[in-house]
């Protein structure tokens, strides 16, 4: 209801032909501009999507703008720093590396020379899999330790201890336990990402509203109808919070592990374009792994807006 | 029956970082069924601690509750609560928030389509049916608060208790849910306690009301009997010599009898 008053109120001049809006007292000063045209109707609706459009246009080049005019700067600083040479390729030798390495992206030699695309994938691939993990661990853990005093009191400690460790110094042990690269890989990316979700899971938890809980001590609801139509709705946005970090962590480490165990992903590309220095591939990637991770910024932020929009 | 509800020289006493502040002593009182009594005092006075140890949020310290014969162990859903912020879940409809309280006390007896039945009958009881699939946020605080009391009602509770239901709202909301509320009583045949700091409200609503000591360690000062015939009509009663009398009384005890509120408190 509130909805359809103001979009009312925002229109009211742009609708003249709609008759039973409070516009109808407007309506004789708009014709009145519209005397010399034959069809005061079809007039009404362009004008009523003309001054829209401009609008939107105008509000499209001053969203856009400044970004476009950050980027140019950015890439206008590296051309003139690069016009003397020096080991760091300019943006047009860097341009042209890029097309030819996006002309085929899903190229395979065998293991140690795959496209592009192939090792973006397979990074992806250790982030999903060792964040997943640690999704299914880290948010029922969470959840209990905001639950549980007790546990809480036991746990956090040992959290306190663990979690300032760089994720990095966990691989010799994946690698020691599964004496693979690749399992060790997605450890690290699951010890990581596994914090935030905890430690955002149990703030969520602790700070569901005593409103909520009063409800439902009265309801005397059921531990299982709690935590389905209290807690878990309560808890969402702390949740996806969480998971918002760790998958930002996440994609900050697998490129560092990628470089220490090898194989195909984007850290170990990194790696391997620095032996043959093409230093121009290393600057794409940089640009890549950029991209990418904005993307799982922007996917989690939109999906977090679609679920509390449903929930609030 | 005359005793539905018993409260026994129950005494409250909490814990505090300067030591022990009592919150009530020697509190006896006796609801009979279908009785609407009206708690008020100045505020600070544990007219809500009172409600919440009936609801058995709270325990006392000291004596004993009694419902229907037995003794208040803990929160339960023969005991109502209508809480002072509305307190719906604002993830849920009007309807999703009422079919849950349904949901909990009649789900063993009856099928799914009973239960709606019911959900729909209480939502329609506070004239909601339009906004029954609206969601809490998107309609106003009196529709907010009149489905908290839908949601008390629906779940066919012994004793309805309200924590000061209408004090959030405007005066002319607050006038047209106490005449609901009134209609509604009527029909259910409902026991009611409310905590209240309005005057008015009282002595329209009350068939007892109920009046409160200042705190620290306050308890029951006065109870005063509204002999007023039902159904009562606001507009009649501004003029009805027995409502000028009740009104004179409750507003003599708590502006003579227990004024220097800041005095007493210091």
């Amino acid at each position: 209801m509130s909805t359809t008053l103001t979009m009312r109120g925002e229109f009211a001049g742009e609708l003249p032909a709609k008759p039973e809006t409070e516009t109808v007292p407007v309506k004789p000063a708009k014709e009145k501009t519209m005397e010399t045209h034959a069809n005061p109707a079809t007039q009404a609706a362009a004008v009523a999507t003309a001054n829209p459009l401009g609008e939107m246009l105008s509000n499209a080049m001053r969203a856009v703008l400044p970004p476009v005019l950050g980027v140019l700067l950015l890439v206008g600083i590296w051309y003139v720093a690069t016009l003397k040479g020096g080991s760091i390729p300019g943006p047009v030798v860097v341009w042209q590396a890029a097309a030819e390495l996006f002309a085929d992206p899903f190229y395979n030699n065998g293991p140690n020379d795959q496209g592009i695309g192939w090792n973006v994938l397979a990074s992806l691939e250790r982030v999903g899999l060792g964040f997943g993990l640690a999704a299914l661990v880290g948010i029922p853990l969470g959840f209990m330790l905001g639950r549980f005093a007790f546990l809480s009191a036991m746990i956090n400690p040992i959290i306190s201890l663990l979690r300032p460790v760089s994720p990095l110094a966990w691989l010799p042990i994946g690698l020691l336990v599964f004496q693979k690269a690749d399992p060790a890989a997605t450890w690290t990316i699951f010890i990581c990402s596994i914090w935030p979700m905890i430690m955002n899971t149990a703030q969520g938890v602790q700070r569901v509203p005593q409103d909520y809980l009063n409800v439902a001590r009265v309801l005397d609801l059921s531990e299982w109808k709690v935590v389905t139509k209290i807690l878990f709705p309560a808890v969402l946005p702390y949740m996806l919070t969480g998971i918002r970090l760790s998958i930002g962590t996440a994609w900050l480490v697998i490129v560092a592990a990628e470089m220490l165990t090898g194989g195909v992903g984007i850290g170990f590309w990194v790696w391997d374009e620095w032996n043959n220095l093409k230093v121009e591939h290393i600057i794409i990637a940089i640009f890549i792994i950029g991209i990418v991770g904005l993307i799982l910024e922007q996917a989690l932020i939109l999906l977090a807006k679609k679920l509390t929009k449903e929930s609030s | 029956m005359e005793k539905f509800v018993q409260i026994e020289n129950v005494g409250q006493t909490f814990d505090t970082k300067k030591g022990k502040f009592v919150a009530l002593r020697d509190i006896h009182l006796t609801l009979k069924q279908g009785e609407f009594v009206a708690l008020i005092g100045h505020s600070g006075c544990g007219k809500s601690t009172l409600l919440n140890l009936i609801a058995g949020l709270t325990k006392p310290t000291t004596g004993v509750l009694l419902c229907d014969g037995r003794e208040i162990a803990g929160p339960g859903p023969e005991r109502a609560v209508v809480f002072q912020n509305h307190s719906l879940l604002p993830w849920l409809t009007c309807f999703e928030n009422i079919y849950l309280a349904v949901e909990r006390v009649f789900s063993q007896k009856e099928g799914k389509a009973k239960l709606k039945a019911r959900t729909q009958a209480a939502i329609e009881l506070v004239g909601l049916a339009h906004a029954a699939h609206k969601y809490p946020h998107e309609i106003s605080g009196g529709m907010k608060q009149r489905v908290g009391i839908a949601r008390a009602l629906s779940m066919e509770p012994k004793v309805l208790l309200m924590d000061e239901p209408f004090g959030a709202l405007d005066a002319l909301t607050r006038a047209k849910l106490q005449d609901e509320l009134m209609k509604i009583c009527e029909k259910t045949q409902a026991t009611v306690v409310m905590v209240t700091h309005d005057v008015d409200e009282a002595v329209l609503l009350s068939d007892r009301i109920v009046m409160m000591t200042n705190g620290p360690a306050a308890t029951i000062g006065e109870i005063l009997e509204v002999n007023l015939p039902r159904p009562r009509a606001r507009l009649e009663l501004a003029h009805d010599p027995a409502y000028i009398d009740c009104r004179a009384a409750v507003l003599e005890f708590l502006y003579e009898k227990q004024a220097h509120v800041e005095k007493q408190a210091a």
